[in-house]
């Protein structure tokens, strides 16, 4: 597995790429913003804002789609709760279009900004430096732990027929949670060994 | 569980907001005191971890699939301050990496399953581990707990969602609840089979130092007192044995008394009606919550044969 599997294309070269992570991070927060508290109207330029810096980042249409589609289900499930009330249509389109349209721009700032760029403002807002830390070793070392339960599946599955059972999986976890720990400590060993104060 | 954006109005977000960065000023402090520095890197695998578990599906019948959420497996696992800072990494790298849950709702999302889940179920935990310290009640008490704070946090979520107007409560309490009851066996069930499981292999995990402090029990549980007093109780409390007792304080009880046309058979309990489905899915948790119970605790009869 790919180390940046989860923002693929966050490391392109268009011109939404090399905007200044902070920025790109406001901007986000600030459209979220404006769309959870606006009506309809606004949210057509939002709309239209949004794709034009989607074709300005040359992240693949089919991606963003399929990205897009992945959370509906969510957005959907939930929304549909709000049916039960007077005027609980009206409501459920205004959530559902709310959401797609908030979920759209996070996509969007994932796929067009690194995380070390957005960790890296994280830190000048000083937030507390155990805190960055455990960010930075989680998207660091996520992918390495995805790989090793699908190891131990695989292992799994060429030695037994049986269907993959509860228990199984469990045993997957807990060994995992067991390798993490012991892996934590050679970090750790590393770590020191570099000067990490 | 993620509540994504555009469904919280600012009221409940920023409340949630304020609760949730309480909750973590608190195990901030916490860990900067008490954790010792080698177990530092130990909290960035551990949220890694947890993410990584999450992508595990477990098959359910019908051809669906759950996923671990693991609040309470992470308190159990590492105490309950590095478990708050453990999953609100996990939330905050799911928010902006993912666009998994919403960048105003995040502050919510943190206080349901960093905060409320997590903490109530290792309230649970220490409850029920307490009578006794062998590998069996450490299972019967984690998969317990791992029910209890699935079920809260969909509690308070329902609480959220009904403060911010989206959902009303007549149809979020008893949809939420019902649904994370459910989900809650599930959790419950990895949970404990996790926690066997280590148990086995390196027991050692386990036997965390039990933090003797008074002050982050105070602090967390003003914080879980504060948020069932803004999210749930406006909502629990106009129930009608709250309404009876002030119209019989105020004196104006018999004007009630006055008004039936048709002797109701049960006039204080009708079930048919959208109220009643709030009443009936409080009584189901509670009767849940017995049987969930003794579910965990076959289950870990199941897991550990013998008491060690």
């Amino acid at each position: 597995m790919r180390a940046d599997f989860l923002d693929r294309h966050s490391r392109g070269t268009s011109p939404i790429h090399q905007l200044p992570a902070g920025g790109k991070l406001a901007g986000a927060v600030l459209i979220v913003v404006t769309v959870v508290l606006t009506q309809w109207p606004v949210w057509l330029g939002v709309a239209g804002l949004l794709i034009g810096v989607a074709a300005l980042s040359r992240v693949p249409v089919g991606f963003l789609v399929k990205r897009l589609l992945w959370f509906e289900p969510v957005v959907l499930g939930m929304a549909i709760l709000s049916l039960w009330q007077p005027g609980g249509v009206e409501k459920f389109t205004t959530l559902v279009c709310r959401s797609t349209l908030c979920v759209f721009t996070m996509i969007l700032l994932a796929n067009t900004t690194p995380f070390s760029r957005l960790l890296h403002v994280v830190q000048q807002l000083r937030v507390p430096a155990i805190f960055v830390t455990t960010l930075a070793l989680l998207y660091r070392y996520l992918f390495v732990l995805v790989d090793e339960a699908e190891r131990m599946q695989r292992a799994r599955q060429a030695r037994t027929y049986r269907r993959t059972r509860w228990t199984v999986l469990a045993t997957v976890i807990g060994q995992l949670f067991v390798r993490s720990t012991e892996r934590a400590e050679r970090i750790y060993a590393a770590m020191c060994a570099r000067g990490w104060k | 569980m993620h509540i994504p954006d555009g469904f919280l109005d600012g009221k409940t977000a920023a409340a949630s907001a304020v609760l949730a960065a309480g909750g973590l000023a608190v195990a901030l402090r916490q860990v900067h005191r008490h954790l010792p520095r080698e177990r530092v890197p130990l909290l960035g695998l551990s949220a890694a971890f947890v993410f990584a578990a999450q992508m595990l599906n477990f098959p359910v019948a019908g051809g669906t699939s759950g996923h671990l959420i693991g609040s309470v497996l992470t308190a159990v696992l590492l105490g309950p301050s590095a478990a708050v800072i453990v999953i609100t990494s996990v939330l905050v790298v799911q928010c902006f990496l993912f666009a998994d849950g919403g960048v105003l709702a995040l502050g919510a999302n943190i206080f349901l399953m960093a905060i409320v889940s997590n903490l109530s179920g290792y309230a649970v935990y220490r409850l029920v581990h307490g009578w006794s310290h062998s590998v069996r009640s450490t299972v019967l008490a984690a998969a317990f707990a791992g029910w209890c704070g699935t079920v809260l946090a969909a509690i308070c979520c329902a609480g959220q969602l009904a403060l911010s107007g989206t959902v009303p409560w007549t149809t979020a309490f008893p949809a939420m609840t019902g649904v994370h009851m459910l989900i809650g066996l599930g959790e419950g069930l990895i949970t404990g089979l996790v926690i066997a499981v280590i148990a086995r292999a390196r027991p050692d995990l386990l036997d965390q130092p039990a933090a003797g402090n008074l002050t982050p029990v105070l602090g967390y549980g003003l914080l879980l007192a504060l948020g069932l007093a803004i999210f749930v109780a406006p909502f629990a409390s106009p129930w009608p044995d709250g309404l009876e007792k002030v119209a019989a304080t105020l004196g104006f009880e018999h004007r009630a008394v006055a008004e039936p046309v048709l002797p109701a058979p049960l006039p204080d309990y009708e079930m048919p009606g959208i109220q009643s489905a709030v009443a009936a899915t409080a009584v189901a948790g509670a009767v849940g919550t017995f049987i969930v119970f003794g579910l965990a605790a076959i289950l870990a009869r199941v897991l550990v044969p013998k008491s060690r």
